[in-house]
């Protein structure tokens, strides 16, 4: 209709200053705590990726006479067990830890969220149908499961994320589903619907944005467990081989020395716990700036 | 050697003077598969099984010279293949009954019968046929070597000269066990019967076993039915199950337990320093080595392999990485094992490796291909591993990268022979180099290199014919030469024994077989006056018996 | 909702039929089997145990034959430990894990509730960044350095409280604690981002427009609607937790069924695996049927007929 197309831009104009994630983007920005966040998660990307280059110690360089030194000005993190300088290892470790948290996430991210929405939305028999998947999925032994995957398929970075996506996408499934099945009776989900929007269209453009507040914060609460989890799976043989190490290795090692070299432990849990703490700021941030609803009293 | 030879002649003391009421709290690593003497494999499994029964022969836990036990005397033939135990006539089990050499022959024939499927049964092939009842292919044990002339009269026959036999008694596959009990519960030869449930076993130890909560306690009280219960100081003694080696230092360090199974690491050093009394470190029978595969190139060529041996400076890796008083390995048997020491060694000689290579085909390690050194998940594995592929790269310039796998898959490879450089260790079973030696004969079980000479498993057959004491050392001697100059194998160390203990808990002597003899253990704190005896008895071995007591009760 | 229930109950049984079956035969897949051993074992007596545990029979038949098993409440042997059967370690297990999984699920429910509902509240204040703070350093510090710092601090050198092994109550405390605290930690999070959410909406002005107190306001109407993904994430984690903690179990010597799981799939144990597997399943459909139950209370639109 022609008279239809000339409202269209009118509105089209309109839109284009108020979408959802540009007006997100703007609310994120205030958020100071959010933005430090960032910040300081950008700094431990750039230190872990280009840090090592910096350093004149290599990684895996032994010097086993000047083992469990303590900090100095030669070893700013102190030395472990073989010699090697503990910063460059950190650095070194947070590269593996982040391309693991970051992948496993996004793949356990996007199969869950896809899942748990669509059975949420759907609901009835499909939604109790993909439900005991899950459940299925959930009880199957996790252990075997990871060293069938070695066995079979031989022992990459790639399997790692493989893995720990394939476990983590059940639980974020179930939290997702939740949310949507609260938010389908909503009037804004039936308005869409006597809108006659397609299923899909309601799915990605309005439920699954509505339904991101407590998605993103376990997203943000996931990413510390796929380290961990990481770690449990180099102990089976899966995963980064010596020399190279994460972050989780690092810290499992070092407790074991937490008592006479405590500088093993302490160093890559502060870089842990400064990376978790900076993603936890920003993924509050982003949730409060997704919800156009949230309150700043 | 002619005429009967007495196997030595020995004075034990009977102390008549009664328990002092002490219970002894021990970490015990694992929690047994069991307890039954003829299934059990592990180390956990063995200290109670040894203080639940006893075999014919003990050993002095200091010398590991052979003592009396059950058996009060025995004579050996001149060939040394007929051994004839005297039992004693006070040997009970913890039921009262009477042990007899009935006792034995059915318990021998148990563990050796097939359908049982003993993983240990091996042990006792050195006796005449029990290889052959045990594989199935003889199915009259009357054929088997061992026969009880009467109720106190047993005679062992063996297929060569063991010189290891009567120190050998002390492993639990030699053990009576109870024939009334076990057929109590089910077949002789099934599996995972409840006889050895709390309650239900029957042994003739020195201890009997009162409770076994599972993963949780298993506690044992002092028998008094044992022949030498008025030796026996202990009251009770308290096993627990702890996996993990930081809980169990702990719970020594609060005071929970009096003996541990062994130290963390990083604590080694600390102990040594704040608490010397309370740690111990002795040596241990075994080796950790490396194993090459040689039916896979580059370790096909005997010039590469003796390279690698040859680069890895085991001083370095054991004074910076495996510490805790364990020694560098130039050979494979550990030095001192029942007197036989290895007269050649591996040097570690880097400008000869690199020759060795250049000569192999690789100069300075051009176009040597990377390899894969194999171990299991372990932090100190992989420790010893990351400086052992540091030092290949630094000395050989070649390129070793590390692959861990899980235990099973592990040891899958292994039995595969799918690897190329492999980590592994060898725990003596009974001190004698025979033990050690005989793993590399063609097929062994234990070879898993493939290697294969026929010059070896002849020297390795002449050393098992061999009487003669020394003759058969310097068989051996020679035979180890042939190995490390082949080099299918990297020796790296010779384990120690390390455990925290008590510092009043005495008795327990250094000794290769890491071996606890419970019923020798008391506390008494230093500087304490001596126990005065109550009675005092002595018995002599050399086949005649019993001596008398100053209050006149025979002992 | 009886009838729901009762469907839901109903159809445990398939599902965990499909679990048995999966599980048979995805154990078998992984290399090594349950009796390899360091020292070589002669074929002759691994043939003998293979035979003894139905392991040389056709693959098909020894899953028949476990099924039958089953079906007379019989789990088998454990092929690894074989003192026992697989039925009577979970018997002495499985009680041990429970208790110290409802010690963890207290602490994680007193620890986290208070502090998410508190955050929420007065959001971008110290009353949030504190606990939001405490639960991200619970989220941060894994259980395996918890354990040993706690164990370090309150144990070996305040001497407070005992190093490990569970015997008397206050060996309890330090292991719920070091094991209710991650979850605590979640909680505090997920309560405050739905709670936050949920404060903003119409129904909770007109609430306080009416003039109802802000606690009434905050807890009977806020909490209810907040609830759903607190409640979706217990569901699992409620079950995991009374199965048991690999890393507490094994950290303070706890003879539970968490390090059972673990250790039977490292070890092989068929049976074991199979049988903790098999408990696992019964507690997370149980646990999500509560769930769903739960979030149907809550919301009375999810309701179904």
């Amino acid at each position: 209709m022609r008279s239809g197309g000339a409202v269209k831009t009118v509105f089209a104009d309109a839109e284009r200053g108020t979408s959802l994630w540009r007006d997100a983007a703007r609310r994120l920005q205030k958020n100071r705590l959010a933005v430090a966040g960032l910040i300081v998660l950008a700094c431990v990307v750039l230190c872990a990726f280009a840090g090592p280059w910096f350093s004149s110690y290599p990684y895996d360089e032994q010097d086993r006479e000047n083992k469990f030194l303590g900090p100095s000005a030669a070893h700013w993190f102190g030395t472990d067990h073989l010699g090697r300088d503990l910063f460059v290892r950190v650095m070194q470790g947070g590269q593996i830890s982040l391309e693991v948290a970051l992948a496993a996430t996004a793949v356990s991210l996007s199969i869950g969220v896809l899942f748990g929405a669509m059975a949420g939305f759907l609901g009835g028999r499909v939604d109790n149908a993909m439900m005991r998947v899950v459940d299925v999925l959930y009880t199957l032994p996790f252990t075997i499961f990871a060293i069938i995957l070695v066995t079979y398929l031989g022992r990459s970075l790639v399997l790692v994320f493989v893995a720990i996506g394939a476990v983590e996408w059940l639980t974020m499934a179930r939290i997702v589903r939740g949310q949507v099945m609260s938010l389908k009776e909503k009037e804004f989900i039936e308005a869409a619907v006597a809108m006659g929007l397609s299923r899909r269209r309601i799915l990605l453009r309005h439920l699954i944005p509505n339904a991101i507040g407590p998605v993103i914060v376990y997203a943000t609460l996931t990413i510390p467990r796929v380290m961990l989890l990481e770690a449990f799976l180099s102990y089976l043989g899966l995963g980064v081989q010596a020399p190279m190490s994460s972050w989780g290795t690092l810290i499992k090692e070092g407790t074991a020395a937490m008592e006479e070299y405590p500088w093993l432990l302490v160093f890559p849990s502060v870089a842990l716990s400064v990376t978790l703490f900076s993603l936890n700021f920003l993924g509050d941030g982003l949730r409060d700036a997704l919800d156009p609803r949230s309150s700043k009293e | 050697m002619a005429g009967a030879v007495l196997a030595g002649c020995h004075v034990a003391r009977h102390e008549t003077a009664g328990a002092d009421g002490r219970v002894l709290h021990v970490g015990n690593g694992a929690e047994p598969q069991d307890l039954d003497p003829h299934l059990v494999t592990g180390v956990p499994e063995h200290r109670l099984v040894s203080a639940l029964f006893e075999g014919l022969v003990d050993v002095d836990p200091e010398t590991l010279e052979p003592v009396p036990a059950v058996a009060e005397s025995w004579t050996v033939s001149s060939h040394g293949t007929v051994y004839t135990f005297r039992l004693r006539e006070d040997a009970r089990w913890s039921n009262g009954d009477p042990v007899r050499a009935h006792d034995f022959v059915y318990a021998w024939k148990r563990i050796l019968t097939p359908a049982l499927g003993s993983e240990y049964a091996y042990m006792l092939h050195c006796m005449k046929n029990a290889r052959a009842y045990n594989e199935g292919t003889l199915t009259d044990f009357g054929e088997v070597g061992a026969k009880a002339l009467d109720d106190r009269t047993l005679e062992v026959t063996l297929n060569h000269p063991t010189p290891y036999f009567l120190s050998m008694q002390i492993h639990y596959t030699w053990y009576p066990v109870h024939r009334a009990t076990i057929e109590r519960y089910g077949q002789m030869d099934e599996r995972g019967t409840r006889w050895t449930r709390a309650g239900n076993l029957v042994g003739n130890g020195a201890f009997r076993l009162e409770r076994w909560e599972p993963d949780r306690i298993i506690t044992i009280a002092r028998n008094p039915h044992y022949w030498n219960a008025g030796r026996v100081r202990l009251e009770a003694v308290h096993f627990h199950p702890v996996d993990n080696v930081l809980t169990e230092e702990l719970l020594f360090r609060v005071g929970r337990f009096d003996l541990t199974t062994t130290v963390p690491l990083n604590k080694v050093e600390v102990y040594q320093r704040t608490r010397p009394d309370a740690i111990r470190i002795d040596p241990y029978l075994g080796t950790y080595f490396y194993r090459l595969n040689v039916t896979r190139p580059p370790f096909t060529d005997a010039r590469v392999r003796r390279a690698f041996a040859m680069s890895i400076d085991r001083e370095d890796l054991v004074r910076n990485v495996v510490r805790a008083g364990r020694k560098p390995a130039y050979c494979f048997t550990p030095p001192d094992t029942a007197g036989y020491t290895c007269s050649t060694a591996i040097p570690y000689d880097v400008d000869e490796a690199r020759r060795l290579l250049a000569e192999a085909g690789y100069p300075n390690g051009e176009g040597f291909p990377e390899v894969e050194l194999l171990h299991n998940t372990s932090d100190d594995h992989r420790q010893i591993a990351e400086a052992a592929q540091a030092m290949w790269k630094q000395h050989l310039n070649v390129r070793v990268s590390l692959v861990n796998q899980e235990w099973k898959v592990y040891l899958n490879s292994m039995l595969q022979r799918d690897y190329q450089i492999a980590r592994s260790g060898w725990i003596g079973d009974f001190v004698d180099p025979i033990n050690f030696l005989e793993c590399f004969t063609t097929g062994n079980g234990n070879n898993r290199t493939g290697f294969a000479s026929d010059k070896y498993d002849a020297l390795i057959a002449q050393a098992l014919g061999e009487v003669d004491g020394e003759r058969r050392i310097a068989v051996l001697q020679e035979a180890e030469r042939l190995l490390l100059e082949e080099a299918p194998i990297v020796p790296i160390y010779f384990y120690t024994n390390i455990f925290l203990k008590h510092p009043d808990l005495k008795g327990i002597s250094p000794n290769l077989l890491g071996y606890v003899s419970f019923k020798r253990l008391y506390f008494e704190p230093d500087g304490a006056p001596p126990r005065e005896p109550r009675g005092e008895g002595t018995v002599t071995r050399a086949g005649v018996g019993v001596g008398v007591t100053r209050d006149g009760r025979a002992g | 909702m009886t009838r729901y229930i009762g469907r839901r109950l109903l159809a445990f049984i398939p599902v965990l039929f499909i679990i048995v079956t999966l599980t048979f035969f995805l154990v078998r897949l992984a290399p090594g089997g349950p009796f390899a051993a360091e020292k070589a074992v002669s074929e002759e007596a691994l043939r003998q145990i293979a035979a003894h545990y139905n392991l040389d029979a056709p693959l098909f038949k020894q899953y028949l034959d476990y099924l039958a098993g089953l079906l007379q409440g019989d789990m088998g042997p454990s092929l690894k430990r074989p003192s026992r059967s697989v039925a009577e370690w979970i018997l002495i297990k499985l009680p041990v894990s429970v208790e110290l999984g409802i010690y963890g699920l207290v602490v994680a429910l007193c620890l986290g509730l208070p502090a998410g509902i508190l955050a929420a509240w007065r959001p971008n204040t110290w009353r949030d960044y504190v606990p939001m703070s405490l639960a991200m350093t619970g989220i941060c510090v894994p259980n395996f350095v918890l354990g040993p710092l706690l164990v370090l601090v309150f144990a070996v050198h305040l001497g407070w409280l005992p190093v490990a092994l569970w015997e008397t109550p206050s060996d309890k405390i330090l292991p719920a604690l070091t094991l209710g605290a991650i979850y605590a930690a979640y909680i505090a999070r997920l309560t405050r981002a739905s709670l936050l959410e949920v404060l903003s909406q119409d129904f909770i002005r007109t609430a306080r427009a009416k003039g109802l107190g802000e606690t009434r306001v905050v807890l009977r109407h806020g909490l209810r609607g907040a609830l759903q993904p607190v409640v979706a994430f217990l569901g699992p984690a409620t079950a995991g937790l009374l199965t048991g903690s690999f890393v507490v179990e094994n950290i303070f010597g706890i003879p539970g069924l968490g390090t059972e799981f673990i250790k039977a799939a490292l070890n092989r144990d068929y049976t074991m695996i199979m049988g903790t597997v098999l408990v696992f399943s019964v507690l997370i459909m149980t646990f999500n049927l509560a769930v769903d139950v739960v979030q149907a209370w809550l919301d009375p639109r999810l309701r179904h007929a």
